[in-house]
């Protein structure tokens, strides 16, 4: 075949040379016993149907690539927010390879995760045993400062005792009575990655907390404290940091992955960096509030947040688009007595100034939407803000309330009349709905590019390009560093979907004779 | 003759595992190569035919070796009274773990190890209670046991434990070849029990296969770790057995069973003056102070 030493080709375009592409044709004609090209294609267009559709809607028992990931790796991204932390998951060795190549496709970086390796034996008899050498062995072996303890769906079904058997590995001297252990229970049948990352961060504040509150009192530290949830975008972090310290606020983020997801190559490893410390988590109860910056995630954190650390728990939603960060910024001054800093309305003019400047563009456009609840419910806002139409929004994991209260903030603008809110369906509901409604654009993580291939196949006129914002992102590098949140967030947001519309439309008017008396230089 | 293959099942504290024993024990007297696959964790199946507590159980001696694929057969199975096979499936103690999947893993190691090719007329399986969870249906899953048992008596809690095993074997009848092959009446002494069982087998469309009397012997047998089979045979308990070990050896009527609803068991408990008529004015009220 066609491959020579001084010219490799990888597999695309190699295949498309003359003769791969016999080949294949071959294969498919003698070996594949596939339907004739005319019935594969009939059945193609029947799935682009509104017909389709209605069928596709009644689906009961089947489930296709859902928008949400399991609860475990939720509390792995937890786990390492925290300084010094080695995620140890209590359970089945292939769950952590899938927690750290997912995550490692995503940031391009080491993930440092263990697993204790339970086998059948220890799915009979429980895996204590495992958990006895598991901690041991993590400890003296990548010297941690915690280790953070959550579970596979194996030590779930056969009810595994985390608080026991920790409890256990200490008295019996596997491990140190002293050693921070936090541990949360993850089973990956309950709920998504963001309900496992609420149990890690609540366990955890519970571990540091829950027997230490004689001495605490709300307010004594002048702090507010911020509890960022399943948060993929580093930027995210850094903007907190930002406008905490630009507001001259006291503030501890009480869990921080961007170090350590984020390590310079610089010729020395580091499996750890950054990340909350203990003694700022020991502290979090003698704050001003804490305040959830993904609240409909973080139901466990805010009872515990109420409930045990007697702390508001301030009602506040994703700080994302205009008018949330304007919310979030004046229940930090409300909270803190600290004015908006300057420097921040001056952030907050330039992105109003963006806005009316892309006007224009975005005025009217339609985009179909998916991802986590707090996020869509955020990019959602923005949108309207923007004068965008979501056509479809859809999250796989939200409940009922959270639909009432999508239905009610759409309800409000005139550019929501027509949006329809999904809840439980997942990514091939989206196909039909992208099929149907027509959105110009798709907004969601790398999964969605095939839903923009099949839309393609259909005509060059149907297709609608996927813009990737969310998690994961797969297949573009580096957008994991962007931020999403705040001022910042909302003009990268805006940057990005307004230059998806002029390059569309660069597409769609460069014919030569055609269309190009639209293709114009200055948009 | 090719290997028949049996499970036994009933309500915790029947009378199972001494049933079974003293039925395979009259069995191997009448010349028949028996195994028996104890699937409860207790380990306590075969104690009577080894007249010990099994020692070296499947999970136990896995856990020691490290994993399954570690053991050996010869490492599990002993042989006892009329040299009857006997093998324990063992599991966690109570509270941690899954005994269920203990006895997945045991059966799967048996079969690996090809236990039933030697030369075995009988496979009998001694199950723990209820069919509580799908690892203690394991043995009437394909290709094991085709003939159930149920050992019931005439209380009330017993049948309905009796009624819900047929629901379980309903599942896997249909789909697969095992069959409900009677019910062994382990006597409690209470009223009409013989009729009431009879009664309840022709509901489910089975049979009582044997009506087995409540003798003391049994109990004198069991203190010494023994059968009455190899105790006292010329007791006529043992008979008794004998007559059961018969009647199973030649058994034919293999059914799908036919489960009843809750209401068709209290009628039939009715019918037979177990069950009062439901009073419908004291549901819910408190005794009076």
């Amino acid at each position: 075949m066609s491959q020579h030493v001084d010219n490799i080709k990888p597999c695309y375009p190699l295949f498309r040379d003359d003769d791969y592409k016999k080949s294949l044709e071959n294969k498919r004609a003698m070996a594949e016993e596939c339907h004739s090209d005319e019935k594969v294609k009939e059945t193609f267009e029947w799935t682009t149907s509104s017909e389709y559709q209605e069928l596709n809607f009644q689906r009961t028992a089947l489930t296709i690539n859902p928008a949400k990931a399991c609860q475990p790796l939720g509390s792995v991204l937890c786990s390492l927010g925290f300084e010094g932390t080695l995620p140890y998951v209590h359970g089945s060795q292939g769950c952590v390879a899938y927690f750290r190549s997912y995550f490692n496709r995503h940031f391009k970086e080491p993930i440092a995760c263990v697993s204790d390796s339970m086998t059948e034996d220890a799915a009979v008899f429980g895996g204590q045993k495992n958990m006895y050498d598991g901690l041991k062995n993590a400890k003296a072996l990548y010297k941690p400062k915690m280790i953070a303890v959550s579970t596979t769906c194996m030590a779930e079904v056969i009810g595994d005792d985390l608080n026991a058997f920790i409890g256990n590995a200490k008295k019996e001297g596997h491990i140190e009575e002293d050693f921070p252990v936090p541990f949360a229970h993850t089973p990956s049948f309950v709920g998504s990655h963001t309900t496992g990352w609420d149990n890690m961060f609540e366990g955890t504040l519970r571990y540091f907390t829950v027997n230490k509150m004689e001495d605490k009192e709300v307010g004594k530290n002048g702090k507010i404290n911020l509890v960022p949830g399943f948060e993929t975008y580093l930027g995210n972090y850094r903007v907190m940091h930002r406008m905490m310290k630009e507001m001259d606020v006291d503030y501890s983020m009480l869990n921080d992955p961007s170090e350590v997801l984020d390590t310079p190559a610089d010729g020395s490893y580091r499996m750890y960096s950054g990340g909350t410390t203990i003694e700022e988590l020991e502290d979090a109860p003698n704050a001003i509030d804490t305040l959830l910056l993904q609240p409909w995630q973080s139901i466990k954190t805010r009872k515990y947040v109420k409930g045990t650390l007697k702390q508001p728990a301030s009602n506040i939603a994703i700080p994302m688009g205009l008018e949330g960060t304007d919310e979030f910024l004046m229940k930090v001054s409300e909270l803190t007595g600290k004015p908006i800093s300057e420097s921040l309305e001056k952030e907050r003019g330039r992105l109003l100034d963006m806005m009316t400047d892309s006007h224009a563009w975005l005025h009217g456009k339609r985009f179909a939407l998916y991802g986590d609840a707090d996020y869509v419910m955020g990019m959602t806002k923005f949108l309207l803000e923007l004068g965008a139409e979501p056509t479809d929004v859809l999250c796989s994991h939200a409940n009922k309330r959270w639909r009432k209260a999508m239905d009610a903030m759409l309800a409000e603008s005139p550019y929501g009349k027509n949006t329809v809110v999904h809840t439980s369906k997942d990514l091939w509901h989206m196909r039909s709905l992208v099929f149907t409604n027509k959105p110009d654009f798709l907004i969601g993580n790398s999964y969605g590019k095939f839903i923009q291939r099949d839309t393609l196949a259909k005509g060059k006129e149907f297709e609608v390009p996927l813009i990737r914002i969310g998690f994961p992102i797969f297949d573009r590098h580096h957008l994991h560093r962007m931020t999403t949140l705040g001022y910042e967030g909302a003009m990268y947001i805006l940057t990005t979907l307004v230059n998806s519309v002029l390059e569309r439309l660069d597409e769609e008017t460069r014919e030569m004779g055609v269309t190009d008396y639209s293709y114009d230089l200055v948009r | 003759m090719a290997l028949r293959q049996c499970a036994i099942y009933g309500k915790g504290g029947i009378g199972k595992s001494t049933t079974t024993q003293n039925l395979v024990a009259a069995m191997a007297e009448a010349g028949q190569r028996i195994m028996i696959v104890g699937c409860d964790p207790k380990a306590d199946s075969t104690r009577l035919i080894l007249h010990a507590k099994a020692q070296n159980t499947i999970m136990e001696m896995a856990a020691e070796a490290g994993s399954v694929e570690d053991l050996e057969l010869e490492d599990v199975l002993k042989t006892g009274y009329a040299n009857i096979q006997c093998v324990e499936s063992g599991g966690p103690e109570p509270g941690v773990g899954c005994a269920g999947r203990g006895v997945i893993t045991a059966i799967n190691f048996l079969e690996e190890e090809g236990a039933y090719d030697e030369d075995v007329d009988f496979v009998f399986y001694d199950v723990l209670g209820d069919v509580v969870c799908g690892g203690f249906a394991m043995p009437i899953r394909e290709n094991k046991a085709q003939e159930i048992y149920i050992v019931v008596s005439g209380e009330m809690m017993a049948m309905y434990a009796a009624n819900n095993i047929a629901k379980g074997i309903v599942k896997y009848a249909n789909s697969g070849s095992v069959r409900l092959a009677g019910l062994i009446c382990n006597s409690r002494n209470t009223d009409r029990e013989d009729d009431l069982i009879i009664a309840l087998a022709e509901k489910l469309g089975t049979q009582m296969i044997h009506f087995v009397p409540r003798d003391n012997v049994v109990q004198r047998a069991e203190i010494r770790r023994m059968t009455v089979i190899e105790y006292d045979p010329k007791a006529k308990q043992a008979d008794e057995y004998r007559e059961l070990a018969k009647k199973i050896i030649e058994n034919k009527k293999f059914v799908i069973p036919t489960p009843i609803t809750m209401d068709e068991l209290e009628e039939l408990l009715m019918e037979f003056g177990i069950l009062d008529e439901e009073d419908e004015s004291i549901i819910g009220k408190a005794a009076e102070a």
